[in-house]
């Protein structure tokens, strides 16, 4: 199984590799990167039904070179990050009042993502400088921008630190270093588990190749995670035509509670 | 596959039930298998065990066919626990409040023992009521306080009603078992009969204004909207024991009021929380179904004082519990409410 898979992504790779360096090398930039990154996903789409219990999501790919490896070259490294659609968020800190526990302080986040992974094949700081994770924001707390109502609170920082940590839990946010297997700097592969509470849009998966914290190349691509069936219908009928929703919900109440009284009515007799 | 993110997950779209709220019920892992034992439901976001939404629904029933109480008091706190958002236990749970009102005032329908009229003026109440419940209840969701809202209510009222229950059964069961207790009279004139605007109810055979019955069914409309409840349990002993209607026809009536309002609130819920959750309120409502079955034939065979002191000692369980939530150190001081999505 283990083999067979890898025999066969080395296959797509070559092909990919043809066809990408055949489309790229008409557009070549004066400068085009010596070494490129082609990657391909397991699914491309994720349906989320009443099921749903989370998916795993294979990446893989390989390293396309122009130019043979330097002897005395850096080594090389992959990150892989997949990113849910960005949401405005208030995040709130209890605190106690007259003896009760309840929000009082508030910082607002002005773009989070509603899922973030990070997989790398060594530690990010490694495989990653400080500047370049500020351009392309791959680090985790890169990827929150909390600017915003920062004057109300002493202590803003605590407040990402807080909302890091509470999606971790939840299995939204992840950071696993070492999790792309990278054989003989060419080949990459690596899984992105997706939790259940996954929320719906268009996910941005990017692969990075990096030497000395250097970006050299940046693969982009797509995975479409939406709400399937029934689940679907409900949720854009409740976004879309909330009082239709609303008279809907309630017809389907009156209608079980009269089924029900009946039926057992009848059963009885 | 993953074990991980189950309904511990309801940071979205309202306050999440932090550390303490979430960790009961639906964070079992299970065996992958055909039938979906997890459930993902659309607009709460969050995925929870099929057979302990079942089990919420059908504690409810159970309930509402041993002792003709609504059981939706005890829904929404039990969505809390299992860390469903606070603004869908609400809403949604007044939506099964329709289907649980529908199914027990076809009977009493039948029996002639509801009184429209009277209805009607508690209907027009608890349209207000509900409109103002809907109004404060957005607004505390604006404060980011709708925890503290639900929480705090349902301490308050829990803890009266089941501190009352639990006084009268215990009186109860006193008189008894002591034959030479005089009944207590019911209809007695007080200040409700001094107030203007009267009004002939037929079937209760009253002649009183109709401002009493106006702001008991005003003040059910605005539980309904922050706490997703029939009002049953305060709407009948105000019935009783303000209005001084019949016993006959007063569970009847209030049932009738409720299924209007609890109607209109579902829908102004979905108008202004968007938070109503059809394919929770469906389950709960099947395993209400079931649940009531089981109770009306329990309720036949076990001693009526007894199991309303249970009941007592039930709600105050579930008040204390809310109580222990507000007054102790949280777990988790920080929650995530998602404002809007970009």
């Amino acid at each position: 199984m283990r083999g067979g898979l890898r025999l066969w992504l080395v296959a797509a790779a070559v092909a990919l590799a043809g066809v990408a360096g055949a489309a790229r090398a008409q557009e070549a930039p004066p400068a085009a990167p010596t070494e490129q990154v082609l990657a391909g996903l397991s699914t491309t789409t994720v349906a989320l039904t009443a099921s749903f219990e989370g998916s795993e999501i294979l990446v893989f790919g390989a390293v396309y070179r122009t130019v043979p490896v330097a002897e005395d070259a850096a080594p090389l490294a992959v990150i892989v990050t997949v990113q849910g659609p960005p949401q405005r968020l208030s995040v709130w800190r209890k605190g106690r009042r007259g003896g009760v526990w309840m929000n009082v302080e508030e910082v607002r986040v002005a773009r989070a993502p509603s899922f973030y992974a990070v997989a790398t094949s060594a530690p990010l700081t490694e495989a990653l400088s400080a500047t370049e994770d500020l351009r392309h924001q791959v680090s985790i707390p890169r990827a929150i921008r909390a600017f915003g109502a920062f004057a109300t609170v002493a202590d803003a920082p605590a407040f990402t630190e807080a909302l890091i940590r509470l999606r971790t839990g939840q299995g939204l946010y992840q950071l696993n270093e070492g999790a792309v297997e990278l054989t003989r700097e060419t080949l990459f592969r690596t899984t992105v588990a997706l939790p259940a509470n996954l929320t719906e849009g268009m996910y941005a998966a990017r692969v990075f190749l990096t030497r000395e914290g250097q970006v050299l190349d940046v693969y982009e691509t797509v995975i479409d995670v939406r709400k399937a069936g029934i689940e679907r219908w409900l949720s854009v009928l409740a976004r879309e035509q909330p009082v239709a929703y609303g008279l809907l919900a309630v017809l389907l109440a009156v209608v079980a509670g009269w089924g029900a009284s009946t039926a057992f009515r009848l059963l009885r007799s | 596959m993953t074990g991980r993110g189950k309904a511990g997950g309801g940071a979205f779209l309202a306050c999440h039930g932090a550390g303490r709220w979430a960790r009961l019920g639906a964070e079992t892992d299970q065996p992958a298998g055909a039938f979906p034992l997890q459930i993902y439901l659309p607009i709460a976001e969050v995925t929870a065990n099929v057979f302990v939404l079942l089990g919420i629904g059908g504690v409810a029933g159970l309930l509402s066919g041993m002792f003709g109480v609504g059981g939706g008091f005890l829904i929404t706190p039990l969505l809390l626990f299992i860390g469903i958002p606070p603004a869908v236990a609400v809403a949604t749970g007044v939506n099964q409040v329709v289907a649980s009102s529908v199914s027990g005032v076809l009977a009493h329908l039948k029996r002639r023992n509801v009184d429209l009229v009277m209805g009607n003026v508690m209907l027009a109440g608890g349209v207000l009521g509900a409109v103002l419940g809907i109004w404060l209840f957005s607004v505390l969701r604006r404060m980011g306080q709708t925890e503290l809202l639900v929480q705090f209510s349902y301490v308050g009222l829990l803890g009266t009603i089941g501190t009352m229950m639990l006084l009268e059964s215990v009186r109860a069961l006193r008189r008894s078992r002591d034959p030479k207790a005089r009944p207590r009279r019911l209809h007695q004139h007080n200040w409700v009969h001094k107030l203007p605007f009267k009004m002939k109810f037929r079937t209760s055979g009253l002649y009183i204004s109709v401002v009493p019955p106006l702001m008991v069914g005003a003040v059910a409309g605005v539980l309904a909207a922050i706490m997703g409840v029939g009002g049953g349990f305060l709407m009948v002993p105000a019935m009783i024991y303000v209005l001084g209607m019949p016993t006959k026809v007063v569970v009847g009536t209030s049932l009738y009021q409720v299924i209007f309002v609890a109607a209109l609130t579902t829908v102004l819920h979905a108008a202004t929380t968007g938070a109503v959750d059809i394919l929770l309120a469906l389950v709960l409502i099947l395993g209400g179904v079931i649940g009531a079955q089981l109770g009306t034939r329990l309720g036949v065979r076990l001693n009526p004082e007894q199991m309303r002191i249970l009941l007592a000692l039930l709600v105050l369980a579930v008040a204390g519990r809310i109580l222990l939530d507000l007054v102790l150190t949280p777990d988790e001081l920080y929650s995530i409410v998602v404002t809007g999505r970009l």
